[in-house]
């Protein structure tokens, strides 16, 4: 029979604590699933749009540069490609990457109720929040394909490993969140500086215009870790050699040790945090 | 339940708790600033003193117990006595600041009913959902659905979304999954005073099914089935245990006395009649109650000043027991008593020889009304608590003398 021992830890070894962390990631899979299940289902099932809502955002971000840009009201450096396909592949990887910031936070948040109440596997919220990412995801690839054939751009072989670099967003993503989560529950403050700092970040990052080719700018946004993300997402969408692969390569190996360190902190700290919630 | 489970296990412990407690603030900035320095100290693994900090005060303090399978430990407090910080401690939502607790097998937790319904969803799909959060697999709950919807008794409604239930059908709904579980221990908060009746009485029975072969951890405001099923108790009050053992029945006492009030109460008075004194003649006092024994005789004395009264009223007296229940009226006076107003002032006794009341605290109300109109005069709840002194603790308000004859 499984034995539970709860007292206050007096030592803690990120090792035991990672294999549980696992452990209940894998015993609660099916869990995570119904979630993800359940609030897909919702989601849709109480809107007449459902699925535009996805990419409503990312859409008429793009849009708007891409109007800006056609009558001239700014001026852009050539892209190299049709711009609309630029910016729309770059707002939508973006997109991605600030929902897989947000998940961890959300997620957690909306079960606040539950957590206070029942004991289960608490990563498997954050798994359900991946799953949704992917179906987010996955939607807004489908949009991205058909926009790629509208405007000409063809199809290339490499875009078959673009869900490899959409993977290295929500890794990416939701290590960021997970980190913040812990803080992010107890205030508010936090999912607002979040989405307050994304829509700077955005500007350093090429999402909707190139890295220039010189100055300070040039600096930050060679330098940002989600530029390699959105350059080489947007290579192999649009065919060329990613010249970021290194780079991204290096992000995302980075990312996955600090995801797992992010899993054990987000294990100690439920039980101080629903203590707080509920107290 | 394997049979060799019960059999090899009857002295096993499985839920051990030593010198428990933990610290709340009252403050909500605080708590969270605290919460901020936990999760620091929790993640550097580093432990300070649990010694209070400003605005913080123990919501439970040093609580020790130990519970065998089949063994129910009854939690009964008034609110905020740190009930349900102990059971959140039990499963494991939230750590202890001292004390340690051990739990062996599986737990289950009837605190929540309906865990991760989502309102629009259906009944059916949200079965998924709510036993998905208890821990079961998707081939357990395939096989288990038809039973759950059976128990459920929502046939008709399976296909309906959730947020269209009443709140009793959702409970129905979230209990028929919740006794699905197999658990070695269960943990039961306030969770099945909604519901209809005939729904408690079943969801009692399936309690009873699983209790023989658990270890239960109830929590409850209602003495009735506290009594009815715990074996153990603790008393809680301020975060401490106040009594704790296995006398249920004195628990229970000191549970009702917290509540005596000796708050006299007018509910209604016209003015013509005043309630000068009463007075429980024969009885010992003790911790400041009076005190019968079962079978002593019940002398009332009463003495009111009236005003332009001519004629006596009906006075009528009932006992309530401490859940507020009328269990006795006590013969009204007649005409023939003949009651006399003497210098605007009424005095009298009333006499009930052999009480048979049950061992328990007791109120008496009175009320008073004209003899000719029937028109309420006077009415006051709570003049006098009174405990009757027995030895067994039943549940039914009167324990009635009888003899057993062999024919």
């Amino acid at each position: 029979m499984e034995t539970h021992i709860y007292k206050k830890e007096r030592t803690i070894k990120i090792g035991t604590l990672l294999k549980a962390s696992l452990r209940d990631i894998y015993k609660s899979r099916f869990l995570s699933r119904q979630l993800a299940e359940r609030d897909i289902k919702a989601q849709y099932r109480q809107s007449y749009l459902g699925i535009l809502w996805a990419f409503i955002m990312p859409l008429t971000t793009a849009l708007v540069w891409i109007i800006l840009n056609s009558s001239g009201t700014i001026k852009l450096s050539d892209t190299g490609i049709p711009y609309p396909v630029y910016a729309f592949s770059g707002t939508l990887i973006w997109s991605i990457i600030v929902a897989s910031i947000n998940s961890p936070i959300q997620n957690t948040m909306a079960s606040k109720g539950i957590l206070t109440k029942i004991n289960f596997p608490k990563e498997a919220l954050i798994i359900s929040g991946i799953y949704k990412l992917l179906f987010d995801s996955f939607i807004k690839v489908i949009l991205l394909v058909i926009l790629i054939f509208a405007f000409g751009v063809g199809f290339h072989w490499s875009l078959l490993l673009l869900p490899m670099a959409l993977l290295g967003a929500i890794i990416f993503g939701t290590t960021i969140g997970l980190f913040l989560t812990p803080l992010g529950l107890l205030y508010k403050d936090i999912s607002k500086l979040i989405t307050f700092g994304m829509q700077f970040l955005m500007y350093a990052t090429p999402v909707v215009y190139a890295i220039p080719p010189s100055g300070i700018m040039k600096t930050i946004m060679v330098w940002n870790p989600i530029t390699p993300i959105v350059l080489t997402a947007r290579d192999l969408i649009v065919g060329f050699s990613p010249q970021y692969l290194w780079y991204f390569i290096i992000v995302v190996a980075v990312c996955i040790p600090l995801l797992f360190l992010a899993l054990v902190i987000y294990r100690i700290s439920i039980p101080i945090i629903v203590e707080r919630l509920s107290a | 339940m394997s049979n060799d489970h019960q059999t090899n296990n009857n002295s096993e412990i499985l839920v051990k708790v030593e010198g428990l407690s933990k610290k709340f603030c009252k403050d909500l900035k605080t708590s969270l600033w605290y919460g901020v320095k936990d999760l620091i100290n929790g993640i550097r693994g580093n432990t300070n003193e649990s010694l209070l900090r400003p605005k913080e005060f123990w919501a439970i303090k040093d609580i020790n117990f130990e519970l065998k399978r089949g063994e129910c430990l009854g939690l009964i407090g008034h609110n905020g006595a740190g009930k349900s910080t102990l059971l959140k401690i039990l499963n494991g939502l939230i750590n202890p600041d001292e004390g340690k607790v051990t739990i062996k097998g599986r737990v289950g937790a009837l605190i929540e009913l309906g865990a991760g319904f989502n309102p629009i969803l259906t009944g059916r799909e949200n079965i998924y959902n709510n036993g998905a959060i208890l821990g079961f697999t998707r081939k357990e709950i395939d096989s288990k659905l038809e039973v759950i919807i059976a128990f459920s008794e929502l046939e008709e409604f399976i296909d309906m979304p959730v947020q269209n239930y009443s709140s009793g059908m959702k409970v129905r709904l979230g209990f028929a999954v919740a006794a699905q579980m197999e658990p070695d221990i269960l943990i039961i908060d306030e969770v099945l005073a909604v519901g209809d009746l005939g729904f408690i009485l079943k969801c009692f029975k399936t309690i009873d099914t699983i209790l023989p072969h658990t270890a239960v951890i109830f929590v409850s405001h209602s003495m009735p089935m506290v009594s009815r099923i715990c074996t153990q108790i603790i008393l809680m009050e301020r975060g401490c245990a106040q009594f704790q053992g296995d006398d249920v029945g004195k628990a229970i006492d000191l549970y009702y006395t917290r509540f005596a009030s000796n708050q006299i109460n007018t509910v209604f008075n016209d003015g013509s009649i005043k309630l000068d004194k009463v007075e429980m003649l024969g009885a010992s006092t003790h911790n400041d109650i009076l005190q019968l024994h079962w079978k002593d005789d019940l002398r009332l004395f009463f003495r009111f000043s009236t005003i332009n009264m001519e004629e006596a009223p009906i006075f009528m007296v009932t006992i309530f027991d401490k859940e507020q229940r009328p269990v006795a009226l006590l013969e009204p006076n007649v005409l023939e008593s003949n009651l006399i107003i003497k210098e605007n002032s009424i005095q009298f006794t009333i006499e009930h020889d052999n009480l048979l009341l049950s061992k328990g605290i007791y109120a008496i109300n009175i009320s008073v009304n004209s003899a000719k109109t029937k028109e309420p005069l006077l009415r006051i709840n709570d003049i006098l608590n009174f405990q009757v002194i027995h030895e067994t603790e039943i549940w039914p308000p009167f324990l009635l003398d009888s003899k057993f004859i062999n024919q």
